[in-house]
């Protein structure tokens, strides 16, 4: 499993391991699956209802809130995890 | 005998009882020849065993499914006691995530259906595209996940809702899980009748197969309803037995000591096939889908007609798609839940269409054993009905042992009985006056 490149945010709080395995678990894949560069839809073979659930999920657990337009630009895990990175927790994780 | 002009005429080639054979010449009103419809194949997932050899098993040793409730705290309910699915692995038959998009209901029949198709050696991806469909009933379809959505609305509100609510409750996902699943794009779709809901899928499965609009139908019934509201609600209708303390003895049907029925879970899926596309193919024909009648009461939402009168009629109708009289049928499977009313009206009915033929024929409850799987009961119960013909043998009434007077026909108590089977029907009734009844025949190659 590789470590993700981050850029602009506090990786003390976020630990990529585990939303790999909470993302796997949604899916229904390998949480090694769940890498930066992997799309979402063609590669792990998310449809939109997954997609929700799996927001949904991570809404729960990094308490943040995924507005609906920032939805249609994960279209990578990458693309979510800059966006955790970049929305600190709003309460503890 | 023969109805010439009435449907099908019926002729036994010998009237030994040991020999007998069936030999059915099908012709219909104008003289062309009928589309016979073969049972080539049945899966089944029941609380008295998964797969056809487990399910016999319990039918002809007399075994009860029946037991305290597991699936949820029922501490506090005046029925406690249900017939439920133990073990269910369902990673055996979907991936993961597809068992988690689905209500159990959805779960149970997927599994059933590949049991089924396994069972029948048909191929539907080798096939045309049309060539196979799915008609899958369920009664309440995925409670478990409406009550639970619900609470979450209540709880955290409509943010929070499952993209997959939709899917996951609705009653026709099961047929089309199926068809995703096992590569089946014939017509697809749910019949809901309560608890008759599966004997009409396949009673109308198999008109789709003769009309000509499929090959073959994979149709059945799944349900899984041992949830709190669904509990709770039949407790509330005063249906249910309150025999907490003897869960094997507590669904009694034509006991006088019977007070009320026992909900069960389950899915169990048949394979119906063009009689002759199954036999060019070699496949093993377990029995002839012979037709189903079909009718209402006409007189309570969830009371049944104290004379039964719709359940004769559905009776006679079926006898008369088949070209059969009450002199055919060797074998009925009653609908008999075990209530008071229920019983009763059935065994009138009964009556009103055998005749005299009616006190000399064995007649069995196995949701004595099963206890009632409200829209998967008509398939699982034409199953025992394929099984008794196909193996000569009568499934028992379990824990009838003092027969209510009034129900005075032969219920074949509490042990299994060999017995010649050519012709049996199945009876399912549901909620809203609904009644079907399903004929099944013997095949001789």
């Amino acid at each position: 499993m590789s470590e993700p490149s981050t850029n602009d945010a506090d990786q003390s709080t976020l630990d990529f391991a585990e939303m790999q395995k909470l993302a796997a678990d949604i899916l229904g894949v390998d949480p090694d699956q769940v890498q930066l560069d992997v799309s979402f839809a063609k590669d792990l073979a998310a449809d939109s209802l997954d997609i929700v659930e799996l927001i949904m999920a991570i809404e729960d657990r990094y308490h943040v809130s995924l507005p609906e337009e920032e939805l249609e630009h994960m279209k990578k895990v990458g693309d979510l995890w800059t966006f955790l990175l970049a929305h600190p927790a709003t309460a503890d994780g | 005998m023969s109805r010439n002009g009435q449907g099908y005429s019926f002729s036994r080639a010998d009237a030994s009882p040991h020999i007998l054979s069936v030999r059915l010449l099908i012709v219909s009103e104008n003289g062309q020849a009928r589309v016979r419809v073969a049972i080539t194949g049945m899966g089944m997932v029941t609380p008295i065993g998964t797969g056809i050899e487990a399910v016999w098993d319990s039918l002809t040793k007399g075994r009860s499914g029946i037991g305290t409730i597991t699936q949820f705290d029922a501490s506090e309910y005046p029925t406690r006691i249900a017939g439920e699915v133990h073990d269910f692995k369902p990673e055996l038959y979907m991936d993961r995530k597809t068992a988690r998009h689905v209500a159990r209901y959805c779960r149970l029949g997927l599994a059933a259906a590949r049991m089924a198709l396994a069972d029948s050696g048909l191929k539907p991806e080798e096939m045309g595209p049309d060539d196979v469909g799915v008609v899958v009933s369920s009664g309440a379809g995925g409670m478990e996940e409406i009550e639970r959505g619900h609470q979450v609305l209540i709880d955290r509100g409509i943010s929070r809702i499952s993209p997959f609510m939709v899917p996951m409750m609705i009653t026709d996902i099961a047929a089309g899980l199926i068809a995703i699943e096992l590569r089946c794009g014939g017509p697809n779709y749910a019949v809901v009748s309560a608890c008759a809901s599966s004997g009409h899928a396949l009673g109308d499965a198999a008109e789709v197969i003769r009309r000509g609009d499929a090959v073959a139908m994979i149709a059945g019934g799944a349900e899984a309803p041992i949830t709190p509201l669904l509990m709770g609600a039949f407790c509330q209708l005063g249906a249910m037995s309150k025999r907490n303390d003897d869960p094997p003895g507590a669904s009694r049907p034509f006991d006088l000591n019977r007070d009320g029925f026992i909900m069960g879970e389950g899915s169990v899926i048949m394979v119906l096939e063009e009689m002759e596309h199954a036999r060019a193919r070699g496949a093993r024909i377990w029995a002839e889908l012979l037709g189903c009648g079909s009718t209402a009461d006409m007189y309570h939402f969830t009371a049944p007609d104290p004379l039964g009168q719709g359940a004769a009629r559905a009776m006679r109708a079926v006898m008369r798609k088949a070209g059969i009289g009450p002199e055919d049928v060797d074998y009925i499977n009653a609908h008999g839940t075990s209530t008071g009313l229920g019983d009763l009206a059935e065994t009138l009915a009964i009556k009103q269409a055998l005749g005299a033929r009616a006190s000399q024929i064995p007649i069995s409850s196995t949701k004595s054993m099963s206890g009632h799987l409200l829209g998967a009961a008509g398939a699982l119960e034409a199953a025992a009905c394929v099984l008794a013909i196909a193996r000569d043998v009568v499934p028992p009434t379990i824990n009838l042992e003092h027969p209510d007077p009034d129900c005075d026909l032969d219920y074949v108590p509490n042990v299994a009985r060999p017995a010649r089977i050519d012709i049996a029907l199945s009876n399912s009734f549901g909620f809203g006056g609904h009644n079907a009844c399903l004929a099944l025949g013997r095949v001789v190659a």
